[in-house]
């Protein structure tokens, strides 16, 4: 699903050079939950980025889904993006003014895909009572669980979340991951979360650790292993 | 991306208001004083405007038609004897003096026309008649200038050039340009309240009708063969060169005409400001959009359905308040006048301004990092 072979990202020139990431090489597997760990600045949300086709990488190749990215056209990733990827964010993200039915809505409009199922996506996780509601009027775990289902929206093979626990309760936390990992086991969906919390760990199929811009190890979790 | 727009205006009611006043005070800005400079324009020669006449034939080189000089009646003579003229009236417009009730002197334009054929002469009279004018010493004043003058009832007498003058009927809306009312009369009665500047067999004008089918510029051709040392002007030159001195020569129509241009000016900054805060506000909900996949111009569809959006209710709101205050214009001094024309063209400009001042929130928005989403 996401093969990153030999990838090198860099800031600055000269002297000054900054080496955010220095030969990664990575893959993420359909049904896979992968989780990103390391210290701040070691590079994870770099490398989602990449992965992403948000941030180009300096050097190296990225394929998702067979296709090389890296020496894409800038023009040429917001399609890439839309296709493959749903995104989910640690600060939610949501569109204030829009309820959240709409928030599902647009991004099935940005796709090109009837607003109808919506409802349907928020249903799934869990939100069927809430489609009018604004973000202000919801929790932190509504909050998340909307940007779930928006990310959902279309349908896309692989899912990327930036610390999507960090801003919630232990319990909503664990309901996010439960619905994040069910898509992966249930529905084949390659799901990739950088993550400081060591509560959701469980779920993981894998666990990258990653500092100073390289992947020090990659080990299965004794579930996937057994 | 339109209900994005349209929820994001309304999302933010504050800013929405404040962005409509800027809106709204601009566009009312530049609605009445592109009113007023209309109202300037038809002020300044309505008296032309509304003559009936084919030609004026007036003394070399006069700046204005209120600024004319005596004719030797003998022209008309010779005037009418050309195939192509129907009729060759005299027509008196003069400053004159008009005693008030006071005391004190306020200068009047005398206006003194052929009461057969009506040319020249007054219109929209709305108390009393113009065949009153056939009585001597009877003069026709515009209602509005009533307190001006001291003029309370048709019947009244008044002063004029130390003669006497009977108050016969009220005009609507026939303004003066400048500060002197338009006083009007017959040939004869003029006559006399211009004796001081006007000998018995002199007029200011003579002002021709064409036979049917006669073309203006044919009959000028004509007359002005006949009458080589005096200028002929078509009525359209004559409006046109008043219009001209009144409006221009004088700073009046640049003055109105800046004002309006300052509006527009102060919508653009108000509603650029505006918009960029707004845009600066969303930064990172458009920086979600990219993440998510929207192209730029997706965003920009926002921006500027937001500007267009803005643009219009303020525009509407704008114009109701511009209605009014032409409205109410029309009992002063300076009329505003808002034809549908004017109004219709000013808010495709409101659309313009908006859009215009949407480019630098557009340029803002290129300029998004959707990377940006991941920090934090």
């Amino acid at each position: 699903m996401i093969e990153i072979r030999d990838l090198v990202k860099s800031y600055g020139s000269g002297n000054s050079v900054v080496h955010a990431l220095c030969g990664v090489d990575l893959n993420v597997a359909a049904g896979e939950v992968l989780m990103m760990m390391g210290p701040s600045g070691s590079g994870k949300t770099t490398l989602l980025s990449i992965m992403g086709c948000i941030l180009r990488a300096t050097s190296g190749s990225v394929k998702i889904d067979g296709l090389e990215v890296a020496n894409l056209r800038e023009n040429k990733l917001p399609e890439v993006r839309l296709k493959h990827f749903g995104f989910i964010f640690q600060g939610f993200n949501l569109f204030p003014a829009l309820t959240a039915r709409e928030n599902v809505e647009l991004a099935l409009k940005l796709k090109g895909m009837s607003k109808k199922t919506a409802a349907t996506l928020l249903e799934q996780v869990g939100l069927g009572d809430k489609l009018k509601s604004y973000p202000s009027d919801l929790s932190g775990g509504q909050k998340q669980r909307v940007a779930i289902a928006r990310a959902l929206a279309g349908d896309p093979p692989i899912i990327l979340a930036d610390e999507p626990t960090a801003a919630l309760d232990s319990q909503s936390g664990l309901t996010v991951m439960e619905i994040l990992s069910g898509l992966a086991r249930e529905r084949q969906r390659a799901v990739v979360v950088v993550t400081h919390d060591n509560r959701v760990l469980r779920f993981a199929d894998r666990i990258v650790h990653i500092a100073d811009g390289r992947v020090v190890d990659g080990e299965l979790t004794e579930e996937r292993a057994a | 991306m339109i209900t994005l727009a349209w929820k994001n205006l309304f999302h933010d009611r504050v800013r929405l208001v404040v962005t409509l006043v800027g809106i709204i005070f601009a566009l009312v800005l530049i609605l009445v004083q592109f009113g007023l400079f209309l109202g300037f324009m038809e002020t300044s020669a309505n008296i032309v405007e509304r003559s009936g006449a084919d030609l004026w034939i007036t003394a070399p080189q006069i700046p204005y038609v209120n600024g004319g000089s005596p004719l030797a009646e003998a022209n008309r003579w010779k005037v009418l004897s050309i195939p192509e003229v129907e009729r060759v009236d005299r027509y008196i417009l003069a400053w004159v003096p008009w005693k008030l009730p006071s005391g004190a002197i306020e200068n009047v334009q005398v206006v003194g026309f052929n009461l057969q054929s009506g040319i020249g002469g007054p219109w929209n009279v709305v108390a009393g008649s113009v065949d009153a004018l056939h009585g001597e010493d009877t003069v026709l004043v515009d209602e509005l200038y009533k307190p001006l003058l001291g003029v309370t009832r048709i019947g009244q007498t008044v002063e004029i050039s130390n003669r006497r003058a009977r108050i016969v009927g009220f005009t609507r809306g026939i303004r003066s340009f400048t500060t002197a009312p338009f006083v009007f009369t017959s040939f004869k009665n003029a006559q006399n309240y211009a004796g001081g500047v006007l000998k018995e067999n002199q007029s200011i004008y003579l002002l021709v009708r064409a036979r049917a089918g006669v073309s203006a510029e044919r009959l000028r051709a004509a007359v002005k063969s006949k009458v080589p040392e005096l200028d002929v002007l078509t009525n359209a030159e004559m409006h046109h060169k008043t219009q001209f001195h009144w409006v221009f020569n004088t700073g009046a129509g640049i003055t109105t005409l800046m004002g309006a241009v300052l509006g527009l000016l102060v919508g653009i900054v108000v509603v650029a400001q505006t918009i960029y805060a707004a845009t600066v506000d969303h930064i990172r909900e458009f920086g979600t959009l990219k993440a998510m996949g929207a192209a730029n111009s997706k965003i920009y569809e926002v921006i500027l359905a937001q500007a267009a959006m803005s643009g219009t209710m303020g525009y509407a709101a704008a114009v109701v308040i511009a209605f009014f205050a032409a409205r109410a214009s029309q009992a002063g001094n300076a009329p505003v006048l808002l034809p549908v024309e004017v109004a219709a063209g000013t808010l495709l400009l409101a659309l313009a301004m908006c859009m215009g001042a949407s480019v630098i929130s557009i340029r803002k928005a290129t300029k998004i990092d959707p990377a940006m989403v991941f920090r934090g």
